[in-house]
């Protein structure tokens, strides 16, 4: 007997079904990995599941049983703990606090804050992160350290169904070695995982069954998560045929001058002197750990930091440092890792965002000339593609690869001749990402030089040209990304040995 | 490790997912928030004109209500602009009071209209400048610097008066609120507020500043990394709340012929539930000129069929207080739908 049934789950949003008559078992103690793009209804599923969401139709039964999930606290009590993208944790308070909140060990509404601290210990050492100090503030630890807390909370419970919402995207590959033993050790005791992730190495090493949604339905189930060959689940996600992601990289490595030079650019504490040169048509990648100073580069060199060593030159000409206007006004652009919080205007038009860091290019004395602006906006939306083509719809309502776009037409339409990238592709979905891929190798074909950072490794090295390798903020190792393969980055960035 | 994953597709263009209707993400010239305060509006005059036929819909009166209307609704106009742009001005009453002191003085007013009217409008800016500076470029919140400021700019003109009223003598300032200095009928004040609310509603719309306004206001750190200077805005948001605290500092001495240290008392509540009755976000991005306004209109209707009607200001307060509730959840019943 299967330990949770779902069959003919039907869930609609005003003009959108958003689930069409979708079924799923889970087994005890089997990690089932969830596949779909974005938009194909995996959130809404496991909303429905995790009680957060009403089905208009369909039947859920648990071993056996059927069963309403009204709320949140009623798959909880069921043993159902679900894990979301977005971690749901306090940040003002104490790990401990964050770990019983809303099931507080208590005696008539006085916590018993030392039984609290001792349970939460046990769980955080059951997890094999014994150093974490239940008294510490949530808000102090790491993404990884967070997500840990997480798993407590849900442990806490007695949990029978944890439901993972890509739980690997904040993590370093060790960390997610970690998070894999974690869920070895926890199926064993018989827990069934629900598991969603783009990365489809992650669903081949800990995976058993996979199902695959596409536009609300299940498209194909239990196939087997070690053997199914990737183009037929990337077939069955997108209905489409495969080919490799990366676009074809020019023959001979770019002798133009550099656009942008950094010499001896350093900040304390966050990454040692570095120098650097970009030069037109060349994509180059910044490959290290979280942590290890990537974003930080990023960030001092578009000037939201000041460096406390060095300076960076654009056209041989330096910038006034910690100054982001001015980085700006020199061609340089930044997407940022954050894109909801450090990028976009969630309330504003497609159109707005794109605008806004060239508003005065649209105005006379201030008086903004709408048209020209809207037009010139609707250019570069139009040129990267964004879908649905209407940039006059508010930023909110597109998916993570378009949002995207409209951040990379922001700095196309400003003319931007630097183009740093910070997690290009998190959060977008694997159709989409092989369209941005060939969006940024085309900018980089007209010669925009672009400086990549992100956590994917294959990502590093099927798009850029150059590959600088960081750890704990030093550059150990700069090679041609044909000369490097995943496992030399890895001893690298782990080992740190200079080549 | 597959080194070749993540493989995936041809990069030709996504295909049509599930057609979605969004409703709500296109732009409205009048949307419904605000269709609901005219019908809100239209009520409040319907009660009048049943309640109080005769005195209700008299054109004098109406010219009260557009009168009293004017000098909170220019003020308004100014904490609208700070709280779409992710701020909040709790010393606009203060700041009135103090300029409208300042401009009454002996000393001023042998300047004459011009030396009254500039001394308003420079305290206002003053005073804008001094919250700007501390919120934009000093440590401090909105909140906290603009609650000292309430308190630091009444004290200063409770001692600049020594608490006295101070009568206007200068002619050309008290001819202004009279009758014969009517234009087509209309008050001068009142052609003054319609003049802010038409530059207000340009610049928000219209213009650079307004749309680095909303930016700011909906993504502070967004905005930044876009290369906006999210200081500078600030300072120039606080400095345009100062200047409209100028502009109805000298709208009531106008109005009254005196200064008083008393003046614009609690505008800083008025402004702010106008603004937010109107379809301002209190926490930045969006808001309108035009639903401010509506807002200052209806709360001064309600004042005006209160005192017709005889019934006591505690009635009137209890009622503004229920309206602000019913705004807020007919917003909250619209956007979640």
């Amino acid at each position: 007997m299967p330990l949770l049934t779902m069959s003919s789950i039907t869930k609609s949003f005003p003009g959108v079904r958003a689930l069409d008559g979708v079924d799923l078992d889970v087994e005890e103690g089997e990690v089932h990995c969830l596949l779909g793009q974005n938009g194909a209804g995996k959130s809404t599923l496991i909303k429905v599941l995790s009680g957060a969401h009403q089905p208009d139709e369909g039947e859920i039964t648990w071993r056996g049983d059927p069963v309403r999930l009204p709320t949140p606290v009623s798959a909880m009590r069921l043993g159902i703990a679900t894990i979301y993208q977005e971690l749901d944790l306090v940040e003002h308070v104490s790990v401990a606090e964050n770990v019983f909140l809303g099931h507080e060990v208590a005696t008539r509404g006085l916590i018993r804050a030392r039984e609290a601290r001792s349970r939460t210990a046990e769980l955080l050492a059951r997890l094999g992160h014994p150093e974490i100090d239940p008294g510490t503030l949530v808000g102090s630890l790491s993404a990884a350290g967070a997500q840990i807390v997480s798993m407590a909370r849900a442990l806490s419970h007695d949990v029978r169904l944890i439901i993972m919402d890509e739980p690997s995207a904040a993590l370093d590959p060790d960390e997610v070695d970690n998070l894999f033993r974690i869920v070895a050790s926890l199926t064993a005791e018989g827990v069934a995982v629900v598991y969603i992730s783009h990365r489809l190495e992650e669903i081949r090493r800990i995976g058993d069954r996979v199902s695959v949604l596409k536009d609300g339905s299940v498209v194909a189930r239990d196939l087997p998560a070690r053997t199914t060959p990737t183009d037929e689940l990337v077939a069955r996600m997108t209905g489409r045929d495969v080919r490799s992601a990366f676009p074809a990289k020019p023959g001979a490595p770019s002798r133009s001058e550099p656009v942008l030079r950094a010499e001896g650019l350093a900040r304390d504490g966050e990454f040692a002197p570095l120098d650097l040169q970009l030069r037109p048509g060349e994509i180059v990648g910044l490959a290290g750990l979280v942590g290890s100073g990537r974003s930080e580069i990023l960030e001092t060199l578009y000037g939201a930091r000041r460096p406390t060593a060095g300076r960076v030159l654009v056209d041989g000409r330096p910038l006034r440092p910690g100054s982001i206007p001015a980085a700006v006004r020199a061609g340089i652009g930044l997407a940022p890792e954050e894109r909801k919080s450090q990028a976009l205007l969630m309330l504003e038009s497609v159109t707005r965002n794109v605008s806004v860091s060239s508003l005065s290019r649209f105005a006379r004395a201030g008086w903004l000339d709408r048209g020209r602006e809207r037009a010139a906006a609707h250019r570069h939306t139009r040129d990267l593609a964004l879908h649905p083509d209407s940039p006059e719809r508010a930023v909110s309502t597109f998916s993570g690869g378009n949002q995207q776009k409209a951040v990379l037409a922001r700095w196309l339409l400003h003319g931007c001749r630097v183009l740093l990238l910070d997690e290009p592709t998190r959060g977008v979905d694997v159709g989409a990402r092989a369209e941005l891929y060939a969006v940024i190798r085309r900018l980089a074909d007209e010669g925009v030089c672009v400086l990549l950072v992100s956590s994917e490794l294959p990502e590093v090295l099927g798009l850029a040209d150059r590959v600088l390798v960081l750890k704990e903020g030093r550059v150990v190792h700069t090679a041609p990304a044909h000369e490097l393969d995943e496992h030399r980055v890895l001893d690298l960035v782990m080992e740190g040995a200079p080549a | 490790m597959n080194a070749d994953a993540p493989t995936t597709v041809a990069s030709t263009p996504t295909p049509p997912q599930a057609k979605k209707e969004h409703t709500g993400s296109r732009r409205m010239p009048f949307d419904v928030r605000q269709l609901s305060l005219v019908g809100v509006l239209l009520a409040l005059v319907v009660v009048g004109a049943l309640t109080k036929p005769d005195e209700f819909l008299a054109g004098e009166n109406l010219r009260l209500i557009l009168t009293q209307a004017s000098v909170i609704g220019v003020v308004t106009v100014g904490v609208t602009f700070v709280i779409i742009g992710g701020g909040i001005d709790l010393s606009v009453g203060a700041i009135v009071a103090l300029a409208s002191v300042w401009a009454t003085t002996v000393a001023t007013q042998d300047f004459g209209l011009t030396g009254m009217l500039l001394c308003s409008l420079l305290v206002g800016l003053g005073c804008g400048l001094v919250n700007g500076l501390l919120i934009a470029y000093g440590p401090m919140v909105p909140f906290i610097a603009t609650l000292a400021m309430l308190a630091s700019a009444r004290g200063l003109a409770l001692q600049i008066s020594d608490g006295n009223t101070q009568v206007v003598q200068v002619d050309a300032v008290l001819d202004l609120g009279i009758k014969d200095s009517y234009v087509l009928g209309i008050p001068p004040i009142v052609l003054v507020f319609a003049l802010v609310c038409v530059v207000g509603w340009l610049v928000l719309n219209r213009t650079t500043f307004g749309r680095r306004t909303v930016a700011v206001g909906g993504n502070a750190e967004a905005s930044r990394l876009a290369g906006i200077a999210v200081k500078r805005q600030r300072l120039l948001l606080y400095l345009l709340s100062g200047l409209c605290c100028g502009i109805a500092a000298f709208m009531l001495i106008i109005l009254t012929g005196s200064g008083q240290n008393t003046n614009g008392n609690l505008y800083e509540l008025d402004a702010i539930a106008a603004a937010i009755i109107g379809g301002t976000l209190l926490s930045g991005g969006r808001g309108t000129i035009l639903g401010s306004v509506l807002g200052v209109l209806v709360f001064t209707t309600i004042t005006n069929l209160f005192a017709l009607n005889n019934l006591q200001t505690d009635i009137q307060q209890i009622a503004k207080g229920a309206i602000i509730v019913a705004a807020v959840l007919v917003q909250k019943g619209r956007s979640t739908s």
